[in-house]
């Protein structure tokens, strides 16, 4: 941060003795300001400390089995590594691991040259009087809530994606497994992934957006004066200027679509104990399990079902922090360029 | 275009007529790929925004505003006095913590704690709203006994709208020349008043804007409801905790499931409801930055 950003630090230094930090109201402000460090450990913790049981029964083999079945209800629960569970019972997530890494890559596939062509087209593409109502398009695609996009994903992607997009690809690639399902309800990995790719694209082209608008006049001029075309300023200039924040907008949206709940779980077919093996396979990603499992999860008497939910919930948790922890380092180390 | 006018290019080669033409052809198809990438993603916005309008104000009706649910018919009043309520809920627990941490970020905020917080808030924006969901059932409803409940959900809502609050406000406040402060302490005020009567009164259009955006945020959430707040097809009794309410997010998701076309309807028309809503807050937010800006 720079000088002009210290406030009343600076305003206040010479009458330290008088008002410093014990001061009544600046102690509230420090507890207010507390609050959202306390929350994020509280949510890991309260998660770690509740999930305890099932972290022990599960063990390492919680990240590689593919099965999540909660046993045998109705018998007493027995004693297994230490912990009281139903009969039978295995709980793994691999398939949801694999459900929402596959989507958000895909969905990534999809939004990243899109976003970056939209970003460009914004920048440089527009007149400046179009630029504005053009930005309001993408800003809006970024407040429209997540269950409206799973609502335009159940009555107009869905079929799309079963009677269009899906014979197409079949007949054009007969020869691809993982594309060649002419088959299918729709809702799978494939309309999962469009609705993501639609969530996403937003928060990577305003990002993109900002870091080009922010690129100088000069490096520009210094293009054109090679006798570069306006394009390829763009392409060999402006875009490898602005590579930190590409990468970092990028692994942002992908935070996004890690953890995108509503919109995948109505369009996602709901997959239990099933890889994902083509494109129109249904899928479940952590995050839309773990909401469409807490009701049945809490059959469970022995609560080691809505335990192991608790535990998915913290192996997203732990994904998405570090995911946006990276992006937020390399977001700004390109906007300090 | 003025392309052409300009001088050799990156080497020799490239500045023959036909290298010229290939580098131009490139140019547009580049350009062409822009342009449709923009199209691609208007389309469905259009017609998404068409889909709610259209299917929306065909069901929406008198009746619809005035009764509660009755199964999967009725109307939606309860739905909408629930989503007002967590939405003000959310707000009377967001704001003031959020405004409090700005503030503290913007003016104080330089020392380590400040990065901490401030770097804590990005991370606490990039939390799956699922994992907060299930953080407050696990703790509230459960543990606390609060059960489905009115706080639980609100403050689930808050936690969500926090960060942005404070990072705007900060934003607001950082705005603020540095010369008003010094002219206030000049004056012999203290922190606190310097804070209450000379900063907050001129950031208040920015905090505004962040409350109307938060506010969208609360109407607009689905996931953290549904294990915080329930469902329930009366009218709230006042009861904070022990008390599912409705809302109207949970209608879209959980009725347009359902094979009966009274089902539809009402998710439609719930649909219609929170989108205009979220809009309008939107655009308002926008009109405010804009007359603050001119």
């Amino acid at each position: 941060m720079d000088s002009t950003s210290a406030g009343l630090a600076r305003s206040a230094v010479k009458a330290k003795g008088r008002r410093g930090p014990t001061n009544p109201f600046r102690m509230a402000l420090i507890g207010l300001a507390g609050v959202i460090p306390v929350v994020i450990a509280a949510v890991l913790l309260f998660l770690v400390v509740y999930a305890w049981p099932a972290i022990r029964f599960n063990g390492i083999d919680f990240l590689l089995t593919k099965t999540w079945d909660l046993g045998n209800l109705y018998a007493d629960p027995v004693p297994r590594h230490g912990v009281l569970a139903p009969i039978g019972a295995t709980y793994g997530c691999l398939v949801f691991v694999a459900g929402t890494l596959a989507s958000s890559f895909l969905a990534l596939l999809v939004a990243v040259p899109v976003s970056l062509g939209i970003a460009v087209f914004l920048a440089e593409g527009v007149k400046r009087q179009l630029r504005t109502p053009f930005a309001i398009v993408v800003e809006l695609l970024a407040v429209v809530p997540s269950v409206v996009y799973g609502l335009w994903g159940i009555i107009v992607l869905v079929p799309i994606a079963a009677h269009i997009i899906a014979p197409v690809l079949a007949a054009v690639f007969p020869f691809i497994p993982f594309l060649a399902q002419a088959g299918g309800s729709g809702f799978g990995l494939l309309s999962s992934s469009l609705v993501l790719a639609l969530m996403v694209i937003p928060v990577i082209t305003i990002t993109v957006f900002d870091a080009l608008t922010r690129i100088p006049k000069e490096a520009k001029e210094a293009a054109y004066a090679l006798g570069t075309t306006k394009f390829e300023m763009v392409f060999f200039t402006m875009l490898p200027m602005i590579r930190p924040a590409v990468i970092g907008a990028v692994i942002l949206g992908l935070g996004r679509a890690l953890g995108e709940t509503m919109a995948v779980l109505m369009v996602s077919g709901g997959a239990l104990n099933y890889m994902p093996t083509t494109l129109m396979s249904p899928i479940s990603t952590m995050a839309s399990f773990i909401l469409s499992q807490l009701d049945s999860a809490e059959q469970d008497e022995s609560g080691l079902a809505v335990q192991s939910l608790a535990e998915i919930a913290i192996v997203l948790f732990v994904i998405t922090v570090v995911v946006n922890i990276v992006a937020r380092l390399l977001v700004r180390k390109g906007a300090s360029r | 275009m003025t392309e052409a006018a300009f001088a050799p290019s990156f080497n020799r080669a490239a500045t023959k007529p036909r290298a010229v033409a290939g580098r131009k052809l490139r140019s547009s198809i580049g350009w062409a790929f822009c342009a449709f990438s923009f199209l691609l993603v208007a389309a469905p916005l259009i017609d998404i925004i068409l889909l709610v309008l259209v299917r929306g104000f065909s069901a929406l009706s008198v009746q619809l505003l005035t009764q509660v649910t009755q199964g999967v018919s009725g109307g939606l009043l309860n739905a909408i006095e629930g989503t007002v309520v967590l939405s003000i809920g959310a707000l009377l627990f967001g704001v003031p913590i959020g405004v409090g941490a700005g503030i503290y970020l913007a003016e104080f905020g330089n020392g380590r704690f400040g990065q901490i917080v401030r770097f804590m808030a990005d991370v606490l924006t990039g939390v799956p709203s699922i994992v907060l969901g299930y953080f407050s059932y696990v703790t509230m409803v459960n543990w606390l006994g609060w059960k489905f409940s009115v706080l639980a959900a609100s403050i689930t809502l808050a936690i969500m709208v926090l960060p942005y609050m404070a990072k705007m406000t900060e934003l607001v406040l950082r705005q603020i020349p540095i010369p008003m402060r010094e002219a206030a302490y000049a004056l012999g005020a203290g922190d606190s008043k310097v804070v209450m009567r000379v900063l907050l009164p001129v950031a208040l259009p920015g905090i505004l804007t962040a409350i109307l955006l938060s506010l969208a945020i609360s109407v607009g959430e689905t996931a953290p409801l549904i294990y915080t707040a329930g469902w329930s097809n009366y009218l709230w009794n006042g009861q904070v905790v022990h008390q599912p309410i409705g809302y109207l997010t949970y209608v879209i998701w959980s009725f347009i499931n359902q094979p009966f076309a009274s089902a539809h309807a009402l998710a439609f028309a719930a649909a219609l409801l929170v989108m205009m809503t979220v809009l309008a807050i939107n655009l308002a937010a926008r009109a405010i930055l804009r007359v603050r800006g001119a």
